[in-house]
């Protein structure tokens, strides 16, 4: 190839994937948000998280906005690199426009957010990172957090894991901060829900780079009566092909931190794992009893032609919780938002949801329940919604956590 | 006994997909000399593609056709980027074609989320192969006992190959001296490509392979890559058997770490590279280098010479405007150009060991996140005062380049790049693991410079002024005796040790030099962000500063931070779109083809040719 037709074809080529960004246009002066997001690094989990928000904006805006303006989120990719999200946030706040910041999955990232937001005073509403450090032992003012955290999905398990015989446990977590975060809250209140319950063997397989036959060897080999598993994503597929091929599951309870989630789930298709007890997100299953969850099921469906994600579920009652806040405060001033949220009530397909003044924690809950297989494809069955209100320590434990403010 | 002998068919199982790739990418090493940083991408590319085609052909055979399709069809994929990426720029210094490669990289990762979508892929089970046998009561999976048995073919058919053919005798040919088999007629364009679909092939075999056992999903092309580098250098570069020999081992051990210290699976292969490196400074069954090439490839490099007048002004002109920043500009372009000064003085430091003294590092970002924890750590727990900190950091970079240095530089090359790398792989794995001190993954926050220096203007103005004042320290050491010292040592060892230099010791010292800026790039750094995290230890770090480099320009004074300033502007500019890997990737190749001497050697040329700047005597 003629070396210059081919610069010509690639400057085309650039040009052509730079024309994918889409212009909001919308009349009025618009109340702008900064969303600040991993979208090519963790695509499959903040895509549908996105789409979440874009329904919960048009849905917002069509009934007339906020304080009778437009609401508008600045998405933007961070790389999922800490350094990087903080630099967008300086430029989000400062010449963008912004009046408060949103975002992350991963928890490093939030953090870093959560404390340049309280050095620089921006209000940040940490959507997704499920770190316990982002509300207790680094929480501080500005900062609060909507998704069910770790130690409450972790109390939900361990609470459903009392219930029954097993007295014997292993767990397997990825080597990294949500993983000891998950087993730590998981031992601690199933020890003392039930005193004697012996852990057998712990697994921590680097994070994406999971040895999935090895691992499951080693567990077999610590002959427990039940499993924890708090791997996600890639890991998890190959860590229940292995053990479902091996034998390891075979006449012992699982208990899956997320792995009821659609993101994880779905990807394992006819081969999910039967019988654990996970958290999740059961949306086939909701019918007109279950009121808000089913209008937003469809409504999702509808607009986007596919079928939603946990991240759909949080990406929209981010939309909604912005709304809320910047509603209640009647102002787009950083502090008047921040004394909104302190208290705030937030109306959500999973119903009333609370940011608990005590803590910047909201109670949004989680769907716990058992997979089972139906009609090729991993489901939850038997589920029920928690409200996360009732799974998180006392008010005097909370306080001792969080550092003085 | 049933358990160990099931843990070792596991490990050797998981050697398969791991010494098909790490085969590759020895091959492709050997004959052209070429870093493949995007190796990893065609092993996830052959994942996709067997993925794809599993879906369409049915049964036992269309199983197994699939994954040999997947094989060829990322190997055509291999050719492609050979013949537009890589053929225009083999006559560009060495190992500028990795930058070319980490284009490769970002173009492949978002073609393949436009094709592919986002969601993970769970690859299918081998049909017939489902089940497991027991071998002394322990389950050992089907496919695991046939991948145990098709990668010893493969190996063994890639030993034919290399050895009792035709086309074999060229490619060893090539790998001892790829100049004088193109003095004996050989094509040697068409070699490489040859060499290149071969090793482009294997790898995406191995990523079809392995979808049995796992999937397909859009980080799997770093996640190998450290582990395939790390075989290759255990085996020895350019060592087929050396190559199977350390897969074996490396996976096997994993297996036992996995069960018996559970935590230690972050560094071990990197703790084996270390001690076979040790012991073996040219991996298992690798032999020593010879020097392959008759002279350096490319023009000579130019004598280093004090910038010219014209030159001087220019720079002198862009400082006051950089340095007038903050009066016309908003709080953005401070931060951002704040970023962006940290990041040059980092890059700076690497090109001055790189440039200057040819020590080649894939570890650099050890001295920058180690400056920055260790500022970070005195701040939390000593409530150190900035300013003091900001002296603290670049000491104890320093020390640890002094500590890394001197084991390091006991291998030249390749070898000695993998060893940086390891060590700063074991930096990294020290700040993730040890949480209690540390704080792990989730970092150390709350790390604010003092009172006076809390604006961002003000701050601007101290990272300016220690940035530039490093970058220009670094440049004058170059047109120091110790820079001739350096360059002696780099040019010709045996020459400079006859004339009296103790070229270990120089470059011990440049790598230390360079090790304390870049400490104080991190401390810099810390203060600005406010936190600090692992992954700022982490290889990718390492890797962003090196291909700036060469990006910049490996054979001027100027080409680090020329390269930096480029690369973080236009990347802060391009993030903003939906593809911006995409067009990154291609910028870079452009950039890549376009200006084989990097953006300085580049714009020096053209500077020439238009008569803005004097061609130097000894050039002409």
């Amino acid at each position: 190839m003629n070396r210059n037709t081919f610069l010509k074809g690639m400057v085309g080529a650039i040009a052509l994937s730079v024309t994918g960004l889409s212009v909001a246009a919308q009349s009025g002066e618009p109340i702008k948000v900064g969303e600040i997001n991993h979208y090519k690094r963790m695509a499959a989990f903040a895509e549908p998280y996105k789409k979440g928000i874009e329904l919960g904006l048009e849905e917002i805006n069509a009934a007339g906005g906020v304080l009778d303006r437009p609401l508008e989120f600045i998405f933007r990719d961070d790389q999922g690199d800490p350094g990087e999200a903080i630099k967008i946030a300086e430029e989000l706040m400062t010449s963008e426009g912004a009046v408060m910041l949103t975002g992350t999955i991963l928890s490093n990232v939030g953090l870093a957010i959560s404390a340049v937001a309280a050095e620089k005073q921006w209000v940040y509403l940490a959507s997704e990172p499920l770190a316990d450090a982002l509300t207790w032992s680094q929480g501080n003012s500005w900062t609060f957090r909507l998704r069910t955290s770790t130690y409450m999905q972790a109390a939900m398990l361990a609470e459903q894991a009392a219930k029954t015989d097993a007295m014997k446990y292993a767990t397997i977590a990825p080597n990294y901060a949500y993983g000891k975060d998950a087993v730590a809250a998981f031992k601690e209140v199933l020890t003392k829900l039930k005193p004697g319950v012996e852990f057998v063997g712990e697994q921590w397989p680097a994070l994406f780079k999971i040895d999935a036959g090895a691992e499951v060897q080693a567990l077999e080999r610590s002959k427990p009566d039940a499993i924890y598993n708090v791997t996600f994503g890639p890991d998890l597929a190959k860590f229940v092909r292995e053990g479902t091929t091996r034998g390891l599951f075979d006449g012992r309870s699982v208990y899956g931190l997320l792995s009821g989630e659609p993101e994880y789930l779905e990807p394992l298709a006819d081969e999910a794992p039967e019988g654990w007890v996970v958290t999740g997100y059961p949306w086939y299953d909701f019918t007109e009893e279950d009121g808000a969850n089913k209008t937003f099921v469809d409504a999702y469906q509808a607009r986007f032609n596919e079928t939603p994600k946990l991240g759909s579920l949080v990406g929209y009652m981010t939309a909604a919780t912005v709304a809320a806040a910047i509603q209640k405060a009647g102002s787009t001033e950083g502090d008047a938002i921040r004394m909104a949220f302190e208290g705030l009530d937030v109306t959500t397909p999973v119903g009333e949801i609370t940011f608990r003044e005590i803590d910047n924690q909201a109670t949004m809950g989680a769907f716990v329940g058992k997979t089972m297989l139906k009609d090729g494809a991993g489901v939850m069955t038997d589920w029920t919604y928690l409200d996360g209100a009732d799974y998180l320590p006392s008010d005097e434990e909370v306080a001792k956590l969080r550092p003085a403010e | 006994m049933g358990l160990f002998i099931a843990q070792i068919l596991t490990g050797l199982a998981n050697a398969g997909a791991l010494f098909m790739v790490a085969s590759g990418l020895s091959l492709i090493f050997g004959v052209t000399r070429v870093v493949n940083f995007a190796h990893g991408s065609f092993y996830m590319l052959g994942a996709y593609v067997g993925y794809s085609l599993m879906q369409v052909l049915p049964g036992m055979v269309g199983f197994w056709g699939a994954i040999l399709l997947a094989g060829i069809i990322v190997g055509l994929i291999g050719v492609i980027v050979e013949i537009c990426v890589l053929r225009p720029v083999y006559s560009a210094p060495e190992l500028f074609q990795l930058v070319a490669t980490f284009g490769v990289i970002l173009v492949i990762q978002d073609l393949v989320l436009m094709i592919w979508g986002p969601q993970d892929l769970l690859g299918p089970r081998a049909p017939g192969l489902k089940g497991v046998i027991r071998i002394m009561g322990e389950p050992v999976p089907q496919y695991d006992i046939a991948l145990i048995v098709i990668t010893p073919f493969v190996a063994f058919a890639l030993w034919y190959l290399i050895t009792k053919t035709r086309v074999g005798t060229l490619v060893r040919a090539a790998t001892q001296d790829r100049e004088m088999v193109s003095a004996l007629g050989v094509n040697q364009a068409w070699l490489f490509t040859g060499v290149f679909f071969l090793g482009c092939a294997l790898a995406g075999l191995g990523g079809a392979l392995q979808l049995p056992k796992g999937g397909a999903d859009l980080l799997m092309d770093f996640t190998i890559l450290g582990s395939v580098f790390v075989v290759v250098v255990i085996g020895g570069m350019g060592s087929l058997p050396g190559a199977y020999l350390a897969a074996v081992i490396i996976s096997v051990l994993n297996v036992f770490g996995v069960t018996y210290a559970p935590q230690s699976t972050l560094v071990l292969m990197f703790v084996v590279m270390v001690v076979v490196l040790m012991f073996r400074p040219f991996g298992l069954l690798g032999k020593e280098e010879v020097a392959g090439e008759h002279g350096q490839v490319g023009e000579p490099e130019r004598p280093i010479k004090p910038a010219g007048n014209r030159i001087r002004l220019l720079v002198a002109a862009g400082l006051v405007i950089l340095g007038l920043l903050p009066l016309y500009s908003g709080n953005f372009a401070v931060v951002l150009v704040t970023d962006i000064l940290i990041f040059c003085l980092f890059a700076a430091s690497l090109h001055f060991m790189l440039g200057q003294g040819g020590l080649v590092s894939f570890g650099h970002a050890a001295f920058f996140g180690g400056g920055a924890y260790a500022a970070a750590l005195f701040v939390t727990y000593a409530d150190t005062p900035m300013e003091l900190a900001l002296v603290l950091a670049p000491i104890c970079a320093g020390l640890a380049a002094i500590i890394i240095g001197w084991v390091c530089l006991r291998s030249t090359g390749v070898y000695f790049a993998m060893l940086t790398l390891a060590f700063g792989q074991l930096l990294w794995s020290l700040a993730f693991q040890w949480g209690d001190v540390t704080g792990g993954d989730d970092g150390l926050v709350n790390i604010w410079p003092s009172d006076w220096a809390s604006d961002n203007s003000v701050y601007y103005y101290i990272a300016f002024f220690l940035c530039t004042g490093g970058i220009l320290l670094l440049r004058q050491a170059a047109h120091a005796p110790f820079g001739y010292a350096m360059r002696a040592a780099r040019d010709s060892a045996r020459q400079a040790e006859a004339m009296g230099i103790n070229t270990k010791r120089v470059q011990l010292v440049a790598f230390t030099f360079a090790g304390i800026m870049a400490g104080l790039a991190g401390g810099l750094f810390v203060f600005s962000k406010g936190s600090i995290f692992p992954n700022e230890l982490e290889t990718a770090r390492s890797f962003d500063a090196l291909i700036v480099v060469f990006l910049g320009g490996v054979k001027t004074l100027s080409g680090g931070w020329v390269g930096a300033a480029f690369f973080e502007g236009i990347k802060d500019y391009l993030t903003r779109f939906e593809y911006w890997r995409l067009a990154l990737g291609l910028s870079i190749i452009i950039v890549v083809i376009l200006g084989p001497e990097g953006i300085v050697g580049s714009l020096r040329k053209a500077g020439e040719r238009f008569g803005l700047l004097k061609v130097p005597e000894d050039a002409k």
